[in-house]
């Protein structure tokens, strides 16, 4: 399968901190990659680096065979690479369709046209109900889907998530888990920070684990899940060993 | 449409005031009301849609001003082309400020004081400039002939200066239904959304101020051929500069309609206090203050937010109704 991203030795520093430290990873062409790691691993600040709102202080990153290193967040959107924030962003005096409508502008001079493109995509996402409704108005699971709305409507070629599942009860993960699917079905390559492992377990194809700004471990979920690493670095040192020797014990 | 019918009434209404009275004093008030209406929509477009707050406005009306002005008293320029030249000096000073501050990424209010900062600078330079007329002011020779864009009675300054609010609404109105109208909304709610969904957001925001520069330097411009005089202070004084914002808060912020009201409200509160205290020095201020405070506290979207939720009120009633 083709490559459609590949971060190269990703490095950012703020000051003392090093955030992101030689962070490399591929996300291929059509599928669900993961990221995941624990809290303060730089899952966010590699995901800000990659759609340009940071630049790396070191490292290199390669969309389409291109390197797009360095360029604007509204250059890499146009070549369609868009993305969701941790802490949704909504454009809150607006209502949901003019939120989604901001997106769809991006190849539809027209307002017509974008709102009408808009509520194409709410109604794959399940907004179309809330399309008149502010979007200050909606509860945090909207929010959610207006995020990923709002994504869609630039109509990527790649979906950056960050989080979208987080602080959503169990039944709202179960009903965005199906939506997320229909997206890559539509062939849209997805890369996701995700804390929710059972939706990591169902959705991804290719796990990357970052933890102190490095990639520790990659491979499949179920790989992942029993990779002592991972867990060191999830439940602390040694807490891998304890695990082993209470399951013999 | 529905927009559009709205300013025709009430531009159509406004226009049939100088045939009701021959008052000058009644005119002259209705002329200031309308120039504050002109400068106020210029700075809604960057304020009000863009959430850019200048507090410097006077940058553009005073150069829009001196420019025409001093065209017309040193180089012999007619006066009309006097004003295309001005609103498109006026326009240069707001696309160079705008560059130099968005660069910079300055906003809220960093942008606000920077922004004043332009326009003391340019007042601190006109007040000692030889060409400005430095202490002395500027003053354009009477020559009341239509093509020197002078008249001899108020009537037809009054047709004018509606003329250009009546454009600046329809440019507004026409803003709020297109793409750059969306981006610029989009850049006020919330600017690292709008560059995820790839808008230049220092573009967008450098377009809007040239824009919002544009319309309040034609109103410096025909300030210069109403009142025939200029100094630093009066082109260049932060009292226009507050003029300009106070009109569309009042009015209703990011409304076509809202510096339109504001100004004819805040105008007419200054006059009243002014008829009721005998011309104390400084109280319409204290009054404009006031208002602002009330303003900001219990109605933020101005006058127009208002009728607008008002509006949304008395229309939800019957849905409920249906619903129970």
């Amino acid at each position: 399968m083709a490559e459609l991203l590949r971060v190269e030795n990703v490095s950012r520093r703020f000051g003392g901190l090093l955030a992101v430290n030689a962070a490399s990873f591929t996300a291929e062409a059509g599928r669900i990659t993961a990221l995941i790691g624990p809290n303060g691993a730089g899952k966010t600040t590699l995901f800000a680096i990659i759609t340009g709102f940071i630049a790396p202080s070191e490292g290199r990153i390669a969309y389409q065979g291109a390197d797009i290193t360095g360029l604007p967040p509204h250059l890499l959107a146009r070549r369609g690479i868009a993305r969701t924030f941790q802490i949704a962003q909504p454009f809150a005096g607006l209502t949901v369709a003019e939120n989604i409508a901001v997106g769809s502008h991006l190849s539809r001079p027209s307002r017509a046209e974008a709102l009408a493109a808009a509520e194409g995509v709410a109604k794959a996402v399940g907004l179309a109900p809330m399309l008149s409704l502010p979007a200050s108005s909606l509860t945090v699971a909207g929010r959610k889907r207006l995020e990923l709305a709002r994504a869609l409507a630039i109509e990527p070629k790649l979906l950056l998530l960050d989080e979208v599942l987080a602080g959503l009860n169990p039944s709202e993960v179960r009903d965005m888990v199906p939506v997320i699917h229909a997206i890559a079905a539509r062939g849209i390559t997805i890369v996701m920070i995700e804390h929710v492992m059972q939706a990591v377990m169902s959705l991804a194809e290719h796990v990357f684990v970052l933890a102190e700004g490095s990639i520790i471990a990659a491979g499949s979920p179920q790989q992942i899940a029993g990779d002592a690493r991972v867990v060191e670095a999830y439940l602390g040192h040694g807490a891998a060993g304890r695990m082993l020797g209470a399951a013999n014990g | 449409m529905k927009g559009y019918v709205g300013i025709a009434l009430a531009v159509g209404l406004l226009a049939l005031v100088p045939l009701l009275t021959s008052s000058n004093v009644v005119l002259n008030f209705m002329v200031v009301a309308l120039l504050i209406a002109l400068v106020g929509q210029g700075w809604n477009v960057l304020g009000g849609y863009g959430g850019q707050y200048s507090f410097g406005h006077a940058a553009f009306f005073g150069t829009g001003a001196y420019v025409t002005a001093i065209l017309q008293v040193h180089y012999g320029v007619n006066a009309w082309l006097g004003l295309v030249i001005g609103i498109a000096a006026g326009a240069l000073v707001g696309a160079v400020t705008g560059a130099l501050s968005f660069r910079s990424g300055l906003k809220g209010s960093y942008f606000a004081l920077v922004t004043l900062a332009f326009a003391e600078v340019l007042r601190i330079i006109a007040s000692v400039a030889p060409i400005t007329g430095a202490g002395v002011g500027t003053l354009v020779k009477l020559d009341l002939r239509w093509e020197a864009f002078q008249f001899q009675s108020r009537a037809p300054f009054y047709w004018i200066i509606l003329a250009f609010v009546a454009v600046s609404l329809l440019i507004v109105k026409r803003l709020e239904a297109s793409r750059f109208g969306a981006y610029l909304v989009a850049v006020r709610e919330n600017e690292d959304a709008a560059k995820a969904a790839g808008i230049d957001t220092f573009r967008i925001k450098l377009a809007a101020m040239t824009l919002s520069a544009a319309i309040t330097a034609a109103g410096g411009c025909f300030y210069a051929q109403y009142f025939l005089f200029l100094d630093a202070g009066i082109a260049y004084g932060p009292w226009i500069s507050v003029e300009a914002l106070l009109a569309p808060i009042i009015g209703g912020i990011g409304t076509v309609f809202g510096p339109l009201l504001g100004a004819l409200v805040v105008r007419s509160l200054g006059e009243l206090t002014k008829l009721a205290t005998g011309h104390a020095p400084g109280l319409d201020l204290v009054i404009y203050g006031a208002v602002l405070v009330l303003v900001v506290a219990f109605a933020p979207r101005g006058i127009a937010g208002l009728f607008e939720s008002l509006r949304a009120q008395f229309r939800s009633k019957p849905v409920e109704r249906r619903n129970g």
